[in-house]
């Protein structure tokens, strides 16, 4: 049996934190370490590859087909040590010749020198967050980039050897107006990009935002008018020749990300590092939060897990229907009751599901379907 | 020492009928009759210094908590006059104050010889109080005018006992002036009080006749009955039986009340005291009736009986429809002290199971839901109040209304309403305001009297439902709250009335139908329809929301369909949480009330349904808990 586990890496590290970010990620001030990340970097990636050396005996798996550092900021990092990693990785399961390994990179902080160095560490895909090609909208989400290293940190990224680049885009940030969100398409769309993932923006509690909005010093944009921009961004990714594949995701053929794929498919994949979550087999667990008591764990011997949940049949079914909806293959029809087919009928008989794709037996989201993916998910789990 | 030991007082049974004196007092919230009533208990020495608290006699926390009377009490106080150096027994009977409770109120006064008038010399008389004084009047009692708080710097008891020598007929200087706080003026109204009032006439041979003023259900002992003894007399061995309803029933206790309960062998002709026969409701204790003795029952009762008519009607349910039975265990309770309140069950589509219950006023039904909240430890949605609707349909068919659901559909012939008969007391200065809103609520002006130079009474009548509908606030707040109210039912009376229903996409939510005015329709539906579109989030398809007259829509509003609603992320940490998420919401969604194809959440019923009160009551809840 050829068993497969992916591999997410986390980099709990950030230069500063923005201020929609509820990531498990901490800065310098918070960590009361120097400002200097780059003496972190070894310690830290030493803890890692204790954790992937550990996860080998748990795991049976024997090929590992894609590999993805996220954070966090995982450039702050040596590439040398992320290149560690990956030959940690190496050591215990085979990594696929075509593995996809990717990082995630702000766009500020990477130069030329740095991206050979990455490519050198065996990353082959780079994902750079881009947010949004508007000042004033960077601003609001507290962001400090300067909107032209985007263009130049991607062309960088290609001639360093990088065939697949991704940008991050959000949308519906107070203030933005769609003329905004229109130029920050346009820009991403004229860089030499195969991917592109865009997210509403989530106000989460404990976030400065959220803590703005509560207070009424900003006001969230209406959600129809959120909604209007992700049907903009559908069309206009579409005709670039990006497909959406899954709800936020739009690639061109072949450029998807395999290792995100790999959470949507109920596929098996080991997350290292504080907070990481990991799923084998209906098993879930995650990690132990802060990086100090990630590091106490892992350097007394002890496992880094701080809960886990094993899923009965229920959970499961309804974990692969949450998350297959979101797909562009959808749900094969099959898998479901008559009571949910029902249901979803109403639904595609209001243009939220694929007509083609419901004759033929799946359950595909339209775009208007795509936006209310959760509330149809609800009505077919109760 | 005026005061008399009690153990050498003249005892109950063995008092003569010339050393009896049976008054109340009349008073508005606030005038300090509590005040007086303890100071009374104090100088009369049946309450001991350290045993003194105040309001002694009021007994449930929201009587303390609202300062007001719902219950009763009869105290027997020793007295040797200052004037003539007499013993005497003085029974004071503290009566309701409000106008829900007029019919008690009445049958307190008629249990009486005398009432003090007691007004607090910085307000003067309030409506409810000149209500409360005309009641006297009609039943010949003997009327000693009183001026209380005049420690207080803004008294003005020169004006006010112009005020009060106007109303009852008497000279400014008959009024009393006496402070309930330092005591000035007590000991000498005690003494006028048996120099006044008369001493209860009433044959002592004649079959027995008690009069009912009140019975309070008490968990240990059963009911306990307040009565005065009109002629004959009861003595402990008595058979008894309810004039009304011919039932016979054991005495297990006669006694008075001093102010604690003290058995005693009997009361004679003219004493006022208790009695328990072990009876476990209200309801065969009427307030009102007559009781006589099963071997030498009288022929006729003493006038005056009346079953209590609940006059305003709402929806009482539970928020959790689980506490149904806890609901209806605690109105049954509550019933055991309360003959006035009525109720049977209800089932709305909007709100499950409840009950419709009846009630003799606002301040009625208000004391019921928070006794009810309060002691059964519920949490209720009440519907808006209403009043009882005669309605004649096509056919020529009378339908009494207690509730918008039993609104007869198709042909109306007439509507008839309640109509009450308003007093209102104020400055002056407030006329036009006050005609101003009885004029909004379609009165018709009766006339208008000065009190005073600068006080008025306007009388109107008015629709009940025009009260019922937050016309009391509306006054307090128009007049800075110097505007006092007092009504009386006057009949019914034919009016231009329609039911507005609101569908929500096309179905009919029973907790939200109305009688209104035509001429307020519009208002209604506007209000309601705007309030639900703001309450009901937005589903996926798009929600008409109308008011209508039976077929005829008069106002709309409509929720969108949702567009979005979804997370945009969903990674391998997201999957857990999103998993739960959806787990909860799928409990919440039980929770959602379904108004045909419409989700709706408790809480939109709960907001909709609040009124201006209830919200300011919230608000300020909130704020305690900061």
């Amino acid at each position: 049996m050829n068993s497969e586990l992916a591999f997410y890496v986390h980099i709990p590290y950030c230069a500063r934190r923005c201020g929609y970010c509820d990531f498990n990620t901490y800065t310098p001030s918070e960590l009361s370490i120097s400002s200097d990340l780059s003496g972190v970097s070894r310690d830290y990636i030493d803890l890692l590859i204790a954790e992937i050396n550990s996860a080998r005996k748990i795991s049976k798996a024997d090929l590992v087909p894609t590999i993805f550092f996220g954070g966090g900021t995982p450039t702050l990092m040596e590439p040398a040590d992320l290149g560690r990693v990956v030959t940690a990785i190496k050591n215990n399961f085979d990594l696929a010749p075509s593995a996809e390994i990717t990082t995630e990179a702000n766009p500020d902080t990477v130069t030329p020198a740095k991206l050979a160095e990455l490519r050198e560490a065996g990353i082959n895909r780079i994902s750079f967050g881009m947010q949004s090609a508007v000042p004033h909208v960077l601003a609001a989400l507290d962001r400090t980039h300067n909107p032209a290293n985007v263009a130049r940190s991607v062309n960088d990224a290609r001639a360093a050897g990088f065939d697949e680049v991704s940008v991050d885009l959000i949308y519906g940030t107070p203030g933005e107006s769609m003329s905004d969100w229109q130029e920050s398409i346009d820009v991403a769309l004229s860089l030499p990009i195969s991917h592109i993932s865009a997210y509403a923006l989530i106000v989460e509690q404990g976030t400065k935002l959220g803590a703005q909005v509560k207070r009424g010093e900003v006001v969230m944009p209406d959600d129809d008018e959120t909604a209007d921009k992700y049907v903009l961004a559908d069309a206009k990714f579409g005709a670039a020749g990006l497909n959406w594949y899954e709800l936020s995701n739009w690639s061109k053929a072949g450029s998807e990300s395999r290792h995100n794929l790999a959470y949507w498919n109920g596929d098996n994949w080991w997350g290292a590092g504080p907070g990481a979550h990991s799923h084998i087999d209906g098993r879930r667990w995650w990690n132990v939060k802060h990086p100090t008591a990630y590091k106490e764990k892992i350097s007394s011997g002890q496992s880094p897990m701080h809960e886990e949940e094993v899923l009965n049949d229920e959970q499961k079914n309804s974990e692969r229907m949450m998350l297959e909806i979101r797909l562009a293959k959808g749900i094969d029809a099959k898998t479901l009751d008559s009571g949910q087919l029902a249901i979803l009928e109403s639904f595609k008989n209001q243009g939220h599901l694929l007509a083609d794709s419901w004759a033929a037996g799946r359950i595909v989201l339209s775009t208007s379907g795509r936006l209310i993916a959760d509330r149809i998910v609800r009505e077919i789990l109760s | 020492m005026p005061a008399i030991p009690l153990a050498q007082a003249p005892q109950p049974s063995k008092t003569k009928q010339e050393q009896l004196r049976n008054f109340c007092i009349i008073a508005h919230i606030d005038h300090g009759k509590s005040t007086l009533a303890d100071r009374m208990l104090g100088i009369t020495e049946v309450v001991e210094q350290r045993n003194m608290r105040a309001q002694y006699l009021d007994r449930m926390d929201i009587e303390r908590e609202r300062g007001i009377t719902i219950k009763s009490q009869a105290v027997r106080l020793p007295w040797r006059s200052g004037i003539d150096n007499q013993e005497y027994i003085l029974n004071m009977i503290d009566t309701p104050g409000h106008v829900d409770f007029t019919y008690e109120v009445s049958r307190s006064l008629a249990a009486c010889e005398g009432a003090v008038l007691l007004v607090d010399c910085a307000q003067g008389i309030e409506a409810q109080t000149l209500a409360n004084l005309y009641l006297a009047m009609e039943n010949n009692l003997t009327i000693i005018p009183v001026l209380n708080k005049i420690d207080l710097p803004a008294a003005q008891p020169e004006k006010f006992a112009e005020e009060l020598a106007k109303l009852i007929g008497c000279q400014p200087e008959d009024c009393m002036r006496v402070s309930g706080k330092t005591g000035e003026g007590v000991k000498e109204l005690l003494d006028q009080i048996v120099a006044q009032i008369p001493a209860p006439s009433g044959d002592a041979n004649a079959p027995t006749r008690a009069l009912i003023f009140d019975s309070v259900y008490d968990s240990y002992r059963g009911v306990v009955t307040y009565v005065r003894v009109k002629d004959g007399h009861l003595t402990a061995r008595d058979q008894i039986q309810m004039f009304s309803t011919g039932v016979r029933h054991e005495m297990l206790e006669v006694g008075v009340i001093s102010p604690e309960p003290v058995a005693s062998k009997g009361l004679g002709v003219g004493e006022v005291g208790y009695v328990i026969t072990g009876v476990k409701d209200v309801r065969q204790s009427r307030v009102g009736d007559t009781i006589t003795t099963y071997n030498n029952p009288t022929k006729t009762a003493l006038a005056g009986y009346k079953d209590p008519r609940p006059m305003v009607f709402s929806g009482l349910f539970p928020l959790d429809g689980a506490d149904f039975p806890l609901l209806r265990e605690a109105l049954d309770k509550l019933q055991l002290n309360d003959a006035a309140l009525v109720y049977e069950p209800e089932s709305s589509a909007a709100l499950g199971f409840g009950f419709r219950c009846g009630f003799l006023g606002l301040l009625h039904m208000e004391i019921v839901r928070e006794r009810l909240e309060r002691e059964s430890n519920l949490s209720l949605i009440s519907t808006a109040p209403n009043v009882v609707y005669t309605v004649t349909d096509g056919s020529g068919k009378e339908i009494i209304v207690t509730n918008p659901s039993e609104y007869p559909d198709g042909k109306i012939e007439k509507v008839e309403e309640p109509i009450v008969r308003a007093t209102v007391l104020a400055p002056a200065e407030f006329i036009g305001t006050i005609m101003e809103l009885c004029q909004e609520r379609r009165g018709i002006l009766l006339g208008m009297d000065y009190l005073s130079e600068d006080r008025v009474e306007i009388r109107y009548t008015l629709p009940l439902a025009e009260i019922v509908f937050d016309f009391f606030d509306q006054l307090k707040s128009r007049t800075k709250g110097y505007a006092s109210l007092d009504y009386e039912p006057i009949g019914e009376s034919e009016a231009d009335l329609v039911k507005v229903d609101i569908l929500l996409q096309g179905e009919k939510v029973d907790a939200f139908s109305a009688i209104v005015h035509k001429d307020k329709a519009y208002a209604y539906g506007t209000m309601m329809t705007g309030k639900l579109r703001e309450l009901i989030p937005r589903q996926q398809f798009e929600i008409p929301i109308q008011a209508a007259i039976g077929g005829r829509i008069i106002a709309r509003e409509s929720i969108r369909a949702i567009r979005k609603d979804v997370l945009a992320k969903c990674y391998g940490g997201d999957i857990s949480r999103k998993r739960k998420l959806l787990e909860k919401q799928k409990e919440g969604k039980k929770r959602m009330k379904m108004v045909g194809r419409v989700e709706v959440p408790q809480e939109a019923f709960v907001a909709a349904l609040a009124t201006d009160a209830d919200i300011d009551k919230a608000k300020a809840k909130a704020k305690e808990q900061g």
